[in-house]
């Protein structure tokens, strides 16, 4: 068990190192971020005093050293153009994007799993094929497309729900969180839909299928042989027999929330980490490029040993010494 | 008039009114782009310097057509060499210390001691080599050689309170406890990429203000900037997309404010290697002579671009057709000079006469994220070129990626943009002959060099006299107009849209003033 | 014949089939149905810039679905661009595929510590999820129809190399390839004519779904400035360009290429889950995302 979880550390550690020189070296290739950010009346002179303040002037092992010895000691880089650690940057709109993430979640869970129940109970009637119609629609609809579409209907035509951005923060646990008050609610709640789209089509069809599938096997049938409600067939046997890949697929399609929140943030001005990256990559803010893999791959291993656990506590049978097969 | 309408009509004017008490102390503003610190000094940013404007204030300031005036200080030059500031007295710090010369010194200081900030602030105090303080409302400049455009360069440096910034780090300006300037607003608050709370100074020297509450929002996506103004969420934008202006103008209760921008789309044409990447015969292969050098295929290039139709389509009125180096109410504008008319049949002779009667082909690079509908710009001109014989084709990128390529000379034919408030200072940067000793032809792409130019555009920045100096830049852009050392394309017409309770003095600088804005 | 009697009772999945071939049609003979080839600029009029559905061209045609800012014709601009975001989707699928298969097949064969490694190596780039992982990509390496190619290989070759071995794996041990193996015959053999076909029809429906995955990802990665080259637009920029255009009221420049995108994703996806019911009715009902 702690050997299990300490092989997946130094693993993550390895890939951390390997990713953030190969994105070092990559984002010194694009170009010299000088040339973006300095007034157009700069003079050669100038240029050349920007880009040794920057340390940019260095040969590029020596800047990547200067990094690594920085990073081990937790500090990776002050960035270019917020006058501030990459880190403190990142760590401080990560509570945005978690937010988003986490209601993304919520959503699709609490759509997604009855309206699965729903299309695995009655697959061949009407209300299950609309499910698995709408579904299909989940899967294939580009998500920037349907954020606009959102945007026009619930915003601009009908005027419901705010446009964009989040609403006014107050702090829980020294964390600011915005889904605390009404007005939060109403701004998220567009964002979080559009973002959800995807992973709730996942859990109805995942839902769906479970639900068929224990309904199909033996001892179910023989519970509802035996004249057992309906309700307890449910409960006992039907949840139990999908509560494992649902855990899963929701635990590790977080991580991909966090990822597809690049494009909800950017549609929606959501203040998140994912719209801090893509304008980094905009003006090559290195520090800030490096510092956002780093800490969203270190979420990623979290979520993933998280995941493993779980499926552990909640399937005996599966050992943690290998890894997933 | 049915009852129904005259009651829909009270209604109307009830909520107007309603709105009118609930928002006339607050003003909601959206931003086209991101601002990244409160420190005035660290990034010479033009989002940033909206911000900070309304804490901090300069000595000069422009007005709305992009002409120095006193803000902190009035001026005088007793002698080519020397500029007198004369502070305005009562001027208070948000933290009650008053202004003194102590204060500017140390502002116009700081941008060289400033560290790890890619700055741009430099440039602008360089110029000055001496520095006295006179009395306590008097301080004394003295720079190298006589230097017409230091009012222009001062006009970009914010003055802070010495007590409050020395050993501040970021986190103070943009937390607030060193961003304290003499502006109009106090910040409340600073949060990054969401929006930035000002508070009504009471104790401006200005007078009082009409709103006691600002936010100015960060929203850079434009259909959702045009979105929010639309729902109501905020009272005004600035850049307004042209692809919204429409909707936006026939809107009832919305208006429009429109200025002629200082920005200036341009093209710069290779002439400074002898084979210019991706300029080539039809038939692809290496050209004899670099075209670019004939100042007849210059001109052809210029008269086959139909200014007015970008300007119409891809423009949607948001620009005006270019002759000059800077747009009509910039210093330095020669309003003898227009814009190349739409001639394709000249050209096609130009180019005969040049020696390419069956054209050539070449490649046109452009950002895709920097000027309005830049890429959409860039191929127009591509399109346009193809009716003259000459095969265009159009490489458009983001800024992060073009900035670099260009300055490596990847391409033989570039689009940028360029705002200043000076022609002298844009010819100065864009087709004097480089010489980084001298800071000349930073942005000279092209490679042109002339030495009559360089003499014009020196000696026009070495005079002191406004009215001298004005008559010199004139000469100079009419010299570049005359031998096209880029193709000027338009000017760029900024827009700002707001509530129609509001009204706003569009300025020709871009900048966005909530202490501009007026209820009416 | 008797997997595609199966596939042909669902009636939905056949007319998805349809509309599948259709596009397909459209995409392969753009050329020839386009009234203009929207690649050239020297074929545009900014006259003709933003024209509404059924307009007139200067040029005589009509514009059945208007034009874009460029005086595009969108029909021919979405003839096109399905043809670019099908072949993008179809040739970074299949050199996934391909190379895919070749991983897992080594890991399958080779055991130890080949396989740990390749394992691993599957597994932390199954941990990310996709769009991040092409992001940094075309962030890093620009733009470009070869570059976004590229990214969506990377992105997708794991899922393959872990199926493959997973199959390989079960088959490896079955008695007919110890029966070879006893034969002597040679590895290339057994894996060709003996582990290929076994692991073969349930990488097919994986891959089928794959290709729209792939295309909406370039749409996706298209709309956020790091795909396709302007000149060139896939349906992903057709829409991304039509974005500025939506508000003020010119809805068909990104709404026309956003039906034809959901259209060829839904017909995919019907066509793949059909064929995943009739090539392995056991195979989970859930893909990778």
């Amino acid at each position: 068990m702690l050997g299990f979880a300490l092989r997946r550390l130094i693993q993550s550690v390895l890939v951390l190192f390997v990713m953030s020189a190969l994105v070092f070296a990559g984002v010194y290739a694009i170009g010299n971020p000088v040339y973006i950010l300095v007034s157009p009346q700069a003079d050669q002179a100038e240029i050349a005093r920007a880009t040794a303040a920057l340390g940019l002037d260095r040969p590029l092992w020596e800047q990547y050293w200067t990094f690594v010895a920085g990073a081990v000691g937790g500090e990776l880089g002050k960035s270019f153009v917020w006058n501030t650690p990459a880190v403190q940057l990142i760590l401080e709109r990560m509570p945005a994007t978690l937010e988003l993430a986490l209601s993304a979640m919520a959503i699709a869970v609490a759509l997604g799993i009855p309206l699965g129940l729903l299309a695995g109970l009655r697959p061949d009637s009407w209300t299950g094929r609309t499910i698995m119609a709408g579904s299909i629609l989940g899967f294939s609809l580009p998500t920037f497309w349907v954020g606009l579409m959102l945007i026009m209907l619930f915003s601009v035509e009908l005027g419901w729900l705010p446009t964009s951005g989040r609403g006014p923060t107050t702090e829980v646990l020294g964390v600011p969180l915005s889904v605390t008050g009404w007005e939060g609610l109403r701004h998220v709640l567009l964002p979080a839909a559009n973002l959800a789209l995807f992973q709730l089509s996942l859990l109805i069809r995942l839902t769906r299928a479970g639900t068929r599938e224990a309904l199909a096997q033996d001892y179910v049938r023989y519970a509802r042989a035996k004249g057992l409600a309906m309700e307890r067939v449910m409960r006992v046997h039907v949840l139990k027999n999908i509560a494992i890949p649902i855990v899963t697929v929701t635990g590790l399609e977080f991580g991909s929330l966090i990822a597809f929140a690049v494009v909800t943030e950017t549609i929606f001005a959501w203040p998140g980490m994912g719209k801090l990256l893509i304008d980094s990559i905009n003006v090559l803010d290195r520090p800030v490029i490096v510092a956002y893999l780093l800490v969203v791959v270190a979420i990623f291993v979290a979520i993933n040993l998280l995941v493993d656990l779980l499926y552990g506590a909640l399937d005996p049978r599966v050992r943690l010494a290998g890894a997933r097969a | 008039m049915t009852g129904n309408s005259v009651l829909k009509q009270v209604i109307v004017a009830l909520a107007a009114w309603a709105a009118c008490t609930l928002h006339a102390a607050e003003l909601r503003i959206g931003l086209s782009a991101d601002v990244t610190t409160m420190d005035p000094h660290f990034i010479a940013a033009q989002p940033n310097l909206t911000a900070q404007h309304h804490v901090f204030e300069s000595l000069v300031h422009v007005d709305e057509r992009g002409r120095s005036i006193p803000l902190l200080a009035t001026w005088r030059t007793p002698d080519p060499l020397t500029w007198e500031f004369n502070l305005r007295k009562g001027v208070k710090f948000h933290d009650g210390t008053g202004l003194t010369a102590e204060d500017v010194v140390y502002s116009l200081e700081r941008p060289l001691a400033i560290t790890g900030s890619p700055g741009g602030f430099a440039t602008y105090v360089k110029p000055i080599v001496a520095k006295q303080i006179v009395d306590r409302y008097t301080v004394r400049l003295k720079t190298a050689a006589p230097y017409g455009a230091l009012l222009q360069d001062l006009a970009e440096v914010m003055i802070v309170s010495k007590k409050a910034a020395t050993g501040a780090t970021g986190a103070d300006f943009d937390g607030g406890k060193a961003a304290l300037g003499t502006g109009p607003y106090k910040l409340v608050k600073f949060s990054r990429g969401d929006r930035i709370e000002l508070a009504r100074n009471e104790e401006y020297w200005g007078g009082r203000l009409p709103w006691d509450k600002v936010t100015l929002r960060i929203l850079p996506s434009d259909p959702v900037r045009t979105a929010a103004l639309l729902a109501g969420d905020v009272d005004a934008i600035e850049h307004v997309p042209s692809a919204d202006l429409a909707k936006l103008r026939a809107r009832a209760g919305l208006k429009l404010a429109q200025a002629v921008s200082w920005r200036t789309i341009l093209l710069h044409l290779d002439q400074g290697r002898d084979q210019p990447p991706g300029v080539l015969s039809k038939a692809g292969k290496p050209l004899e002579r670099n075209p670019f050098k004939d100042a007849r295929v210059r001109r052809a290039l210029s008269k086959a671009i139909n200014r007015r139709l970008i300007v119409e389509r891809v423009m949607e009125g948001l620009g005006l057709p270019a002759g000059n180096v800077v747009s009509p109410s910039v210093f330095g504008h020669d309003p003898a000079v227009k814009a190349d008319a739409y001639d394709p049949e000249g050209a096609k002779k130009l180019l005969a006469e040049a020696g390419y009667p069956d054209g050539f082909q070449l490649t046109l690079a452009t950002p895709n994220n920097r000027y309005i509908n830049d890429e959409q710009v860039a191929q127009a001109v591509a399109q346009m070129f193809s009716r003259v014989g000459i095969a265009a084709k159009v490489e458009a990128m983001p800024l992060s990626v073009y900035f670099g390529k260009a300055r490596g000379g990847a391409f033989g034919v570039t689009l940028l943009g360029w705002g200043t408030l000076a022609a002298d200072f844009a010819l100065r940067s864009l087709a004097a002959t480089a010489d980084p000793g001298k800071g000349y032809g930073a942005w000279n792409w092209g490679g042109y060099a002339n030495a009559g130019l360089d003499a014009l555009v020196a000696r026009a920045l070495g005079t002191v006299d406004p009215a001298q100096r004005e008559a010199l830049a004139r000469n100079a852009s009419a010299l570049a107009a005359r031998e096209l050392p880029f193709i000027p394309l338009h000017y760029q017409v900024v827009t700002w849209a707001m509530k129609s309770n509001l009204s706003y003095a569009a300025r020709t600088d871009e900048f966005t003033f909530a202490h501009h804005f007026k209820p009416q | 014949m008797n997997a595609a009697a199966d596939f042909a009772r669902d009636r939905i999945a056949v007319t998805a089939l349809a509309v599948l071939a259709l596009i397909l049609f459209a995409a392969f003979f753009a050329p020839f149905l386009s009234p203009q080839n929207p690649y050239d600029l020297a074929q545009l009029d900014l006259l003709d810039s933003k024209l509404a559905p059924g307009a007139r061209a200067g040029a005589g045609f009509t514009y059945w679905l208007g034009t874009d800012d460029q005086g595009r014709d969108m029909l021919s601009g979405i003839f096109y661009g399905l043809r670019t975001s099908l072949a993008v989707g179809a040739i970074s699928t299949l050199v996934a595929l391909a190379l895919g298969m070749a991983i897992g097949l080594v890991a399958a064969y080779a055991g130890g510590w080949v396989d740990a490694l390749i394992m691993r190596l599957v597994d932390l780039q199954l941990s990310f999820p996709s769009i991040l992982i092409a992001l940094v990509l075309l962030a890093v390496a620009g733009q470009g129809v070869d570059k976004v190619v590229i990214a969506l290989v990377v992105v997708q070759w794991a899922y393959y190399a872990r199926t493959v071995r997973g199959t390989a794996l079960v088959e490896k041990h079955k008695e007919y390839v110890d029966a070879a193996r006893v034969m002597a015959f040679g590895a290339p053999r057994i894996v060709f004519r003996h582990i290929l076909p076994n692991v073969l029809p349930p990488l097919i429906v994986v891959a089928t779904v794959q290709v729209a995955h792939a295309i909406a990802l370039e749409a996706t990665l298209s709309f956020l400035g790091l795909g396709m080259p302007i000149t060139e637009p896939s349906l992903g920029l057709l829409i991304s360009n039509g974005f500025a255009h939506l508000i003020s009221g010119r809805y068909w420049i990104s709404f026309f290429p956003g039906i034809a995108l959901l259209i060829t994703i839904v017909a995919i996806n019907l066509v793949g889950d059909r064929l995943r019911d009739v090539l392995n009715p056991r195979l989970a009902s859930h893909y990778s995302a």
